[in-house]
């Protein structure tokens, strides 16, 4: 029955070609507008360490003086002092913890007569590499002893390293990073995840990559340059108990150490209160990975603009739809009442129009998956970080039908429930 | 010509119109928020930086020695940018407007006191002003005794000790409202600064929603640190090759550096709102698709009705009604239906406004948008409902007898 219903859908569909070409199109720009901006969406809310992030927490103090004026925001922006950085570092209270900082340094090729250039980095604490499963092609890390020491030692990622040794193995050999030599110990299979959620999160983490990593302890000791957002409510410079601008990570295994960490900190802050320090009401917080990227808008605002901006303009190309399937399928009112007087029950009229949307929808799904896909190329050829990472997936591609379908059911509700209610044969006395 | 007949006959339809409202007024509301939010993003694109744009081109020298005199290097290199031939006037700054490097300071108005706004410093050598071709509306430039070093090596403890400022307009009618700023002393740092003149535009290195984008303090201290900016003024056309030749003339004069940048103010101004211009083409497509899908939408059901009502027509044109009621008759008809949905629309568009400024940091929709994006529809709806209407007009009374 549902075979016939769609050849009859098809053949009417054929009589008023300009209205059902109409309704294909307005379906098609919608589902292909916001198809475009979910998938964005999709791809930029992904894990970006599956199998990882659940068991990674981002902890939150606020070791900041009473608020002077309303103009600071009342929220701490999850950046750590030196000394409390430090202090729970050495604590080790978590399975694994590793503190961190942007860093941007000259780097010198060993060719003389090149320029030096720049190049972004991070300088971290032992556990991160393994706290985050990084990939190491060649090498290793290093661990908390040579953090203490100061050790001159760097891990490349792979971009950084063909720059500077082209192809040949590079363990052991030095680079000149500022002023210092500092001796290569691993090498990373291009590592890049995204967003770069360890990193201070604002808007633009998408697309950037860190080249070098090196231990905290000995940039601070060589003075090498921070990069990215530091806040000093006082002087002392950025290792004083006055500036935030470092980044701590934990990783705990179960539910049940999580709270205890968060009692651990709560405990922790209270302490400093005794010492005088950290005035605010203690209330820490630690936020799981996941919600962490959400509570900090790692997703661009713009977007999130875009994203909202997309499913109005469908809701209108449904409003638009559901208008104009009510028109035609009021207009063969002599033919439903012709079927209806014929013994054809409500719900047969009702299962018919039905097919009849359901075509229309899977015609404008697959034109609005062309438009997606024209939608996400043009979005590639943007200059923004997550350009390159707009890309249709098979989850997507499904995601598409399953949207159009439900869109032009929904759309064909209302008409169909609307015309099936037509009584039989009345309209024959008015022809 | 009462319309009661009109309004019996859209009261057949109450779905549909009804349909056609909600459709039309939820169009009237995105596209007036669209409206506001590509306005203020043009507005911000037009912004006058202060500077003279056209003529400057900029390149960052970032030396990796650390250990050497600053300012002494910095000098040196002045001196060769200035023999480079198009090259009428040099300087070193630590910040531009576009840079993205953003030096601010709470301005407060007794020592210690709690800081009124936030205000950029800009710091650069004695000709910077010139060479930046910015605008003194009042007071005097900076005296050559007055200049002192930034000290970045110690907290940039400059700030505390500088005698003098030149503050932008902006900032004056923010700190001083209604009183004249010249010979008042403000704290940007530790210490009283006295403001001497008053430019009338600097824009500050990154922009951001609120009013004071335009609040920029100038302080005669000169860029101590390994990382400065030269400003080159030079006729437009001469950018490029200066440029070029900067970049050689530097690396001769010292290897041991990063040459980072080398840009016309032009493009950095152009890269600066890059993603805005994205924006505003993705923002304008969108309002553009709405349009027309409700074009199509009021078209597309004008001419079914215009079909569905053709025996009606025939008899209206058989007992007396001309072509032009008939016209008439479709016209007042869209006018109604759209411009009850325009109504709903100017509601709609506030509500939406309230959600988007709760979400996003957007601002308050200007009340100019939204009757004119309600006319905007009208007269849309109007030009849609046009073919089906001229085709009405052209059914031949003699219909009525058919059928």
């Amino acid at each position: 029955m549902l075979g016939y219903y769609a050849t009859t859908a098809i053949s009417s569909l054929r009589r008023s070609k300009a209205l059902a070409a109409l309704m294909v199109l307005v379906i098609g720009l919608g589902i292909g507008a916001s198809m475009t901006m979910i998938t964005i969406f999709h791809v930029l809310s992904g894990d970006p360490l599956p199998g990882r992030s659940d068991q990674l927490y981002a902890p939150v103090i606020d070791p900041r003086p009473l608020a002077r004026d309303h103009s600071e925001s009342a929220e701490p922006d999850g950046n750590f002092t030196w000394p409390d950085a430090m202090n729970l570092l050495h604590a080790q209270r978590a399975d694994r913890q590793a503190v961190m900082a942007g860093g941007a340094v000259p780097v010198r090729p060993q060719q003389s007569g090149e320029l030096p250039f720049y190049e972004t980095g991070r300088y971290v604490t032992a556990d991160f590499f393994g706290m985050f499963k990084v990939p190491f092609a060649s090498g290793h890390g290093w661990r908390s002893e040579d953090d203490e020491s100061r050790a001159r030692i760097v891990v490349l990622n792979s971009e950084l390293n063909r720059k500077l040794f082209g192809n040949t193995p590079s363990i052991g050999r030095t680079v000149r990073l500022k002023n210092a030599d500092f001796r290569v110990v691993g090498v990373l299979d291009d590592w890049r995840p995204q967003p770069q959620f360890y990193a201070q999160l604002n808007g633009r983490v998408f697309g950037k990559t860190d080249q070098f990593f090196l231990p905290l302890q000995t940039a601070q000791d060589l003075n090498l340059d921070f990069n990215g957002r530091m806040s000093c409510w006082d002087s002392g410079g950025r290792t004083s108990e006055h500036c935030v601008w470092l980044q701590f990570w934990v990783q705990l295994d179960s539910t049940a150490k999580a709270e205890a960490y968060r009692q651990f900190l709560g405990s922790y802050w209270r302490e400093q209160q005794a010492h005088g320090r950290m005035p605010r009401p203690a209330h820490a917080h630690l936020f799981g990975l996941m919600d962490w990227l959400t509570r900090q808008h790692a997703i661009p605002d713009d977007l999130r603009l875009q994203l909202s901006l997309s499913l109005g303009f469908l809701a209108v190309c449904m409003i638009n739809v559901v208008g104009l399937l009510l028109a035609t399928f009021l207009r063969r009112g002599g033919e439903i009442s012709v079927r209806r007087a014929l013994g054809a029950r409500r719900w047969d009229i009702f299962l018919q129009l039905g097919v009849e949307s359901c075509v229309i929808g899977l015609a404008g799904g697959l034109l609005g998956l062309g438009i997606a896909c024209l939608g996400l190329w043009s979005v590639r050829q943007r200059p923004d970080g997550y350009a390159q990472l707009a890309q249709m997936d098979a989850s997507m591609l499904f995601g598409t039908f399953v949207l159009a379908l439900v869109a032009s059911v929904i759309a064909g509700l209302l008409p169909a429930w609307r015309a099936c209610r037509i009584p039989p044969a009345l309209q024959l006395k008015t022809q | 010509m009462s319309h009661s007949p009109l309004i019996a006959s859209l009261s057949r339809h109450k779905l549909t119109v009804c349909l056609l409202v909600l459709q039309v007024a939820l169009t009237c509301a995105i596209v007036c928020n669209v409206a506001s939010i590509i306005g203020h993003r043009m507005a911000q694109m037009r912004l006058p930086s202060g500077v003279a744009e056209n003529e400057l081109a900029l390149i960052e020298s970032i030396s990796v020695d650390e250990t050497a005199n600053q300012l002494a290097r910095h000098d040196a290199d002045l001196a060769t940018l200035r023999a480079i031939p198009g090259v009428s006037m040099v300087a070193a700054v630590d910040a531009l407007p576009f840079s993205g490097n953003n030096w601010s300071n709470g301005i407060a108005l007794v020592p210690n006191g709690p800081a009124l706004t936030t205000a950029t410093a800009y710091n650069g050598t004695q000709d910077a002003m010139h060479v930046l071709g910015m605008h003194l509306v009042a007071g005097r430039l900076f005296l050559p005794e007055e200049y002192i070093p930034l000290d970045a090596a110690h907290d940039w403890s400059g700030i505390n000790h500088v005698p003098s400022t030149i503050v932008t307009r902006a900032l004056a009618a923010k700190l001083f409202p209604g009183q004249e700023p010249l010979g008042k002393v403000i704290y940007p740092g530790d210490g009283p600064v006295r403001i001497v003149g008053v430019v009338d535009h600097l824009l500050r290195p990154t922009l951001d929603e609120s009013e004071g984008s335009d609040y920029s303090t100038l302080f005669p201290m000169l860029p101590d640190t390994a990382d400065v900016t030269y400003v080159m003024r030079t006729a437009p056309q001469d950018r490029e090759r200066v440029l070029k030749q900067a970049q050689k003339v530097l690396a001769g004069l010292d290897s041991n550096r990063v040459l980072r940048r080398p840009q016309s103010f032009t493009q950095m101004r152009e890269d600066y709102f890059r993603r805005d211009r994205t924006m505003i083409t993705l923002l304008l497509s969108a309002a553009l698709s709405l349009l027309l899908v409700t074009a199509a939408g009021i078209a597309g059901l004008a001419s079914f009705w215009v079909q569905q009502r053709r025996r009606s027509i025939g008899i209206r044109r058989a007992v007396g009604a001309t072509r032009r009621d008939i016209l008439r008759y479709f016209q007042t008809e869209n006018g109604v239906i759209v411009g009850a949905g325009a109504v709903l629309g100017v509601i709609l568009a506030y509500a939406l406004n309230m959600l988007l400024m709760q979400h996003y940091a957007l601002q308050r929709l200007p009340w100019l948008y939204v009757p004119v994006g309600g006319l905007a529809l009208c007269l849309l709806g109007q030009l849609a409902v046009l073919g089906p209407a001229l085709r009405a007009s052209g059914v031949p009374p003699v219909v009525a007898t058919r059928g």
